[in-house]
């Protein structure tokens, strides 16, 4: 089933069952957060909810680990940590 | 068959930091790990460098020694292993202790009487001065003592960096080596057997923390060194909104208690990387490593007595470890007359991080026939007080 997602301002299709992460990186998206200190670069790492480097906001929520969150028509979805924007 | 000077078993920071201390005092040193350096003990902590835990006495002036010595090793260290190493994140951020009761308040301006008295910086600080310090800490504030000397430095990096260090002065590191047993010849201990073969030396030194009494008892020697266990609870990372070490004044009760059952007090703070640690926990059962939640649900409820905005931030992970205890809260330093040949450096359960480079000073003095800086009888496994647990 066909469902819509907002990334960071911008309506995507999805498909009904996919997670964050694998929305994005159908999307050619292999990171969405910057480290706090040197500022490299974080996405999928680990994929089964262990390591958090792929934490995203949904509708407001952030901290919000991408590999493990399923997508839901009219998510709304922010990448980047909190304290970078 | 290799041989050194000296062998040290176990590359965590105590042995790190006493490799360095040697080789740069010219003995031929080779450190020897079972598993990776900073593998165990000091990698299972908060880089914890603490005055502000610590009653006059030996404790107190060995962490007053290693606070000095952190100091110069911070400020020496990028110069020496250049850019390209990983910073120490050393940073003297200071420690607030918060008492939120009555009773808890008598006891923490008492004890800081005490430390005062010994020469620690301990300002009784008011609820509004705390609140300044802290502007997310509780408001129910009985009593508060600052303490600007508390520090912290990443533990893993600053093992890494003092055997980086050692390593420069010419000390050999060999990892996936476990030690088997003694090599004794005329009553004297002159080298250690290992999975890699033999390794001769003229001084063998036990930093293998907790696991410190199975290393001795290799050799034939009782240490009365017993794992307690520690738990941590990590959030994601946030702004900065906790500025020091923030601890309940129960805490140094915690520290100093001798019973096995678990304990729990509230050791808060942030880290570099901007998540929070919520610590501490303290029981004795063994080396369990199973991660409880009735030990997790205690921390966190403890913790949100100090800081209550916590209640609402995601917890990534926890993490585990354990501290190596000796019966009479000391460490054991310096050699060890009943096999000549063979030194201890080890068992300073909680403080280890913090302790290991003025540990590093004694047993440097020590191996030399110099007078160390502050008095090593303390610390010697003969002491009375370890008599009970190490004849026999």
């Amino acid at each position: 089933m066909k469902i819509s997602v907002t990334v960071d301002g911008e309506r995507l299709g999805a498909v009904a069952g996919q997670t964050v992460a694998g929305l994005l990186m159908s999307r050619g998206r292999v990171s969405w957060r910057t480290t706090s200190r040197t500022g490299r670069p974080r996405g999928l790492f680990c994929g089964i909810g262990v390591c958090f480097d792929c934490l995203v906001t949904v509708n407001g929520l952030s901290d919000v680990r991408a590999c493990q969150r399923r997508v839901a028509d009219g998510d709304v979805v922010e990448t980047g940590a909190v304290d970078e924007r | 068959m290799e041989s050194s000077d000296v062998v040290i078993v176990g590359a965590g920071i105590v042995g790190a930091a006493v490799a360095r201390r040697l080789a740069l005092g010219g003995f031929r040193v080779t450190v020897l790990d079972r598993g990776a350096s900073a593998g165990g003990t000091s990698s299972s902590g908060e880089g914890n460098l603490l005055v502000s835990d610590k009653g006059p006495g030996a404790e107190l002036d060995l962490a007053v020694l290693s606070g000095r010595r952190w100091a110069e090793f911070a400020a020496e260290l990028p110069a020496e292993l250049g850019p390209g190493f990983p910073d120490i994140e050393f940073e003297a951020k200071g420690g607030l202790v918060v008492a939120t009761t009555a009773t808890g308040a008598d006891a923490l301006l008492a004890f800081a009487d005490t430390q005062r008295s010994a020469g620690v910086d301990a300002r009784p600080v008011t609820a509004a001065e705390a609140a300044e310090l802290e502007p997310d800490l509780t408001p129910r504030v009985a009593a508060a003592v600052f303490y600007p000397d508390d520090a912290q430095v990443q533990p893993s990096v600053a093992t890494e960096a003092l055997l980086a260090s050692a390593r420069r002065h010419g000390a050999r590191l060999r990892q996936g080596v476990t030690v088997l047993g003694g090599v004794v010849s005329g009553g004297r201990l002159v080298g250690v057997d290992t999975t890699a073969g033999r390794f001769g030396a003229e001084h063998t030194v036990v930093a293998a923390g907790p696991w410190s009494a199975e290393v001795a008892g290799n050799f034939g020697v009782r240490l009365p060194v017993l794992p307690r266990r520690g738990t941590v609870v990590v959030t994601t990372r946030m702004p900065r909104r906790i500025r020091h070490k923030v601890y309940d004044a129960d805490y140094v009760g915690a520290v100093e208690s001798e019973l096995a059952a678990l304990q729990t007090s509230s050791v808060v703070e942030s880290t570099a990387a901007g998540t929070v640690l919520i610590g501490s926990s303290r029981e004795r059962r063994g080396f369990d490593e199973r991660i409880e939640a009735a030990v997790v649900g205690e921390l966190a409820a403890k913790a949100l007595i100090l800081f209550p905005f916590l209640a609402d931030v995601p917890v990534m992970r926890a993490y585990g470890g354990f501290r190596p205890f000796v019966p009479d809260h000391l460490p054991v330093i310096g050699p060890d007359p009943r096999l000549p040949g063979l030194w201890h450096a080890t068992g300073h359960e909680g403080a280890g991080i913090g302790l290991s480079v003025g540990t590093a000073e004694l047993i440097g003095a020590l191996m030399t026939g110099v007078e160390p800086e502050i008095p090593a009888a303390p610390f010697a496994v003969t002491r009375e007080s370890l008599r009970k647990v190490t004849t026999g």
